[in-house]
């Protein structure tokens, strides 16, 4: 492991990473943070720097039809949340960080630049549940193809919905 | 009829020797043959989506396209423009290969940016075998669900099946008896027995080792025959499911697994002696796709191809789930992060495997291969015709399903991809709300810019090869 590993040695704890955020308890992770939108990707970049190596998975929820969810005090949750697992190989720990995204405004800050493999997971947030990650420098669909209406993972977007859009399907004859 | 009369429109002109006639004709020509290529592009095209010109490519996507993913220690990222030699656009040529090309496993489409045999840039295109599996499973009780996950990576479907599992039993927060971990451990080691002999079998295929072929294909199916006879199904099992596995192991189990464990483990000698020190073989591997541990790590790459690079890092060992501390295996690291160092880590995780699969025949424990708890496991058919509560129990169980407690849980294990997880969220009814697979493929194609970079067209199918992406995961 020497030689070829970076130096990962953590230089903080994780509760020491940005403190003012608030944080609840959870049973998995060593670490479940809330941060506004606004100090979203700074609290990731500094996870990164405190030894959080990994991006291991980005993912966006829609909480359209179940909005009363437990949140730190003050917080007030919006429709979308977006859920990013960090992973910490050098301390072999792992964090989740959650945002609240509104609705009205669907947007955050794409944080390609601190992981570069964060580029599929935000490109497929953006296609199922049309997160816009502002900064990312492809952000077009990944799995629909590209002239695909809506965003699939939505909670309002029907399920078993006819017909079925193709490009360049034949139509009705 | 047109090309007909176009052609004899060209004839008539032909006869007239006046300059500008010709000039008129080249023009008509010129524009003729742009109107065909634009048409052509037109029909392969995947717009925005697509391996575009550069000219009408940004900086940022440039980069990610020539796989230049470091961060500068003084901060921004390696200029495209360092590490590739300016190119201008007619001096490269774009070529599209898949989705229906043998080699890329499924239905992957790569679009490439060539200088003569030379990759430049690579594009993978993905989306073909979407088939929306994580909306299904908002529309499936937790009962059904491992039916619906099970399907993603059919190479394994039993790491499915036990990630969503897990992430259930997490929210549940029930404890499973100790048989049904050890089952599962099994369960789940033979499975990544099978899926990396696939893939030994599969690489060798598209290597030329046509006989590695059907040696890896011939293995794999002693450990399906198992599965068969174990769960009732070769492939997408439905035997691990929340609460435990579907049915206790078939009489005279550990004769088999003996069986299958001699056998496999003589062979993956013999492939050593049918590929592993073949010079074609090591021609066409060694220093072929070169990942470094940073590159691997900043592209959140797991698995074999983050060991590859010799990082020791396997969720088996570093954050143990069911009971593999109590297993004694090795974590396989290759050195140079190539082709041949991700043959070798996966042929030699085949011998952990069989390693780990003894000793849990070995201590297998007795007890109940399911929790004996009537809210979440269905009762045994013969209690249905004794007991009113049995009969109700298993009425609910199959029509409505449990109900697990509000939450959300992200749950990982180490497939034979990388590290599978699932993000769960519960609003306390019997559907998960929201179900979200971290699939291993699909985060471990990202690699392939990168892998693919400088070097030749014909090494790409080796390449592609060495990633072992799984499509139903990728785009599940």
């Amino acid at each position: 492991m020497s030689g070829t590993t970076p130096s990962t040695a953590p230089v903080a704890s994780p509760a020491s990473v940005l403190p003012e955020v608030p944080r609840l308890p959870d049973r998995l992770v060593d670490q479940l943070a809330f941060p506004r939108r606004e100090t979203y990707k700074q609290m990731v970049a500094a996870f990164r720097d405190a030894g959080f190596e990994l991006c291991s998975d980005l993912c966006a929820v829609d909480y359209l039809s179940h909005p009363g969810r437990s949140l730190p005090e003050g917080m007030t949750a919006e429709r979308f949340e977006v859920v990013v697992n960090l992973l910490s190989l050098s301390s072999r720990q792992r964090v989740r960080i959650r945002v609240q995204v509104p609705e009205s405004d669907p947007t955050v800050d794409s944080v390609v630049e601190i992981y570069p493999g964060a580029d599929s997971m935000e490109r497929e947030a953006y296609d199922m549940v049309g997160i816009i990650f502002a900064g990312h420098p492809d952000m077009t669909r990944i799995l629909m193809p590209e002239d695909w209406e809506g965003h699939p993972l939505r909670k309002d977007y029907g399920v078993g919905r006819v017909p079925v859009q193709f490009k360049e399907a034949p139509g009705p004859r | 009829m047109t090309d007909h009369e176009n052609e004899h429109g060209r004839g008539h002109h032909h006869g007239h020797e006046h300059d500008d006639e010709y000039a008129a004709e080249d023009a008509e020509h010129e524009a003729y043959e742009e109107a065909e290529e634009e048409a052509l592009i037109a029909e392969t095209s995947e717009g925005i989506q697509g391996l575009r010109s550069r000219t009408t490519t940004s900086a940022g996507e440039l980069r990610q396209e020539v796989g230049a993913v470091l961060r500068l220690p003084e901060g921004g990222y390696v200029d495209p423009g360092d590490i590739d030699i300016e190119r201008r656009d007619d001096e490269t040529t774009i070529i599209n290969m898949g989705p229906q090309h043998p080699s890329t496993h499924g239905v992957l489409r790569l679009m490439l940016e060539l200088d003569g045999e030379t990759i430049l840039r690579t594009k993978p295109i993905i989306g073909y075998l979407h088939t929306g599996m994580e909306k299904q499973g908002e529309e499936l009780t937790y009962v059904q669900g491992s039916t619906n996950v099970t399907r993603m990576d059919y190479l394994s479907p039993l790491h499915n099946e036990l990630v969503f599992s897990l992430a259930t039993e997490a929210l549940l927060d029930v404890e499973m008896p100790p048989r049904a971990t050890w089952i599962r451990m099994l369960m789940v080691e033979l499975n990544r027995v099978s899926s990396h002999l696939l893939w030994v079998a599969t690489n060798g295929g598209d290597l030329g080792s046509t006989s590695m072929l059907i040696y890896g294909f011939r293995e794999r199916e002693m450990v399906l025959a198992f599965f068969e006879k174990a769960t009732g199904l070769r492939m997408n099992n439905n035997y691990i499911r929340p609460g435990g596995v579907a049915a206790d192991l078939p009489d005279g189990w550990e004769d088999d697994i003996e069986i299958i464990c001699e056998t496999i483990l003589a062979r993956t000698y013999e492939y050593d002696e049918l590929i592993t020190g073949q010079p074609i073989f090591r021609e066409r591997t060694e220093a072929v796709g070169n990942i470094s541990a940073e590159e691997a790590l900043a592209l959140s790459v797991t698995g074999p191809i983050l060991r590859s690079t010799g990082v020791p890092w396997d969720l088996r060992r570093t954050m143990p789930y069911l009971a593999y501390d109590k297993l004694d295996f090795d974590v396989i690291v290759g050195t140079y992060g190539d082709n041949f160092d991700r043959y070798s880590v996966r042929l030699n995780e085949i011998r952990e495997s069989i390693k780990m699969v003894r000793q849990i025949a070995d201590m297998m424990p007795p007890g109940d291969f399911r929790v004996q708890d009537r809210k979440v496991t269905p009762p045994p058919r013969a209690r249905i015709d004794e007991s009113m509560e049995a009969l109700i129990h298993h009425f609910k169980i199959f029509t409505e399903g449990f109900r697990v407690p509000e939450g959300e849980v992200y749950v990982a294990v180490e497939s034979p991809r990388g590290e599978l997880g699932c993000y769960m969220v519960s609003d306390g009814t019997s559907k998960p709300f929201r179900m979200h697979i971290r699939a291993p493929s699909f985060v471990n194609l990202q690699a392939l810019p990168l892998l693919l970079r400088g070097g030749t067209m014909a090494d790409a199918v080796a390449v592609i090869s060495s990633v072992d992406p799984v499509m139903g995961e990728v785009d599940r």
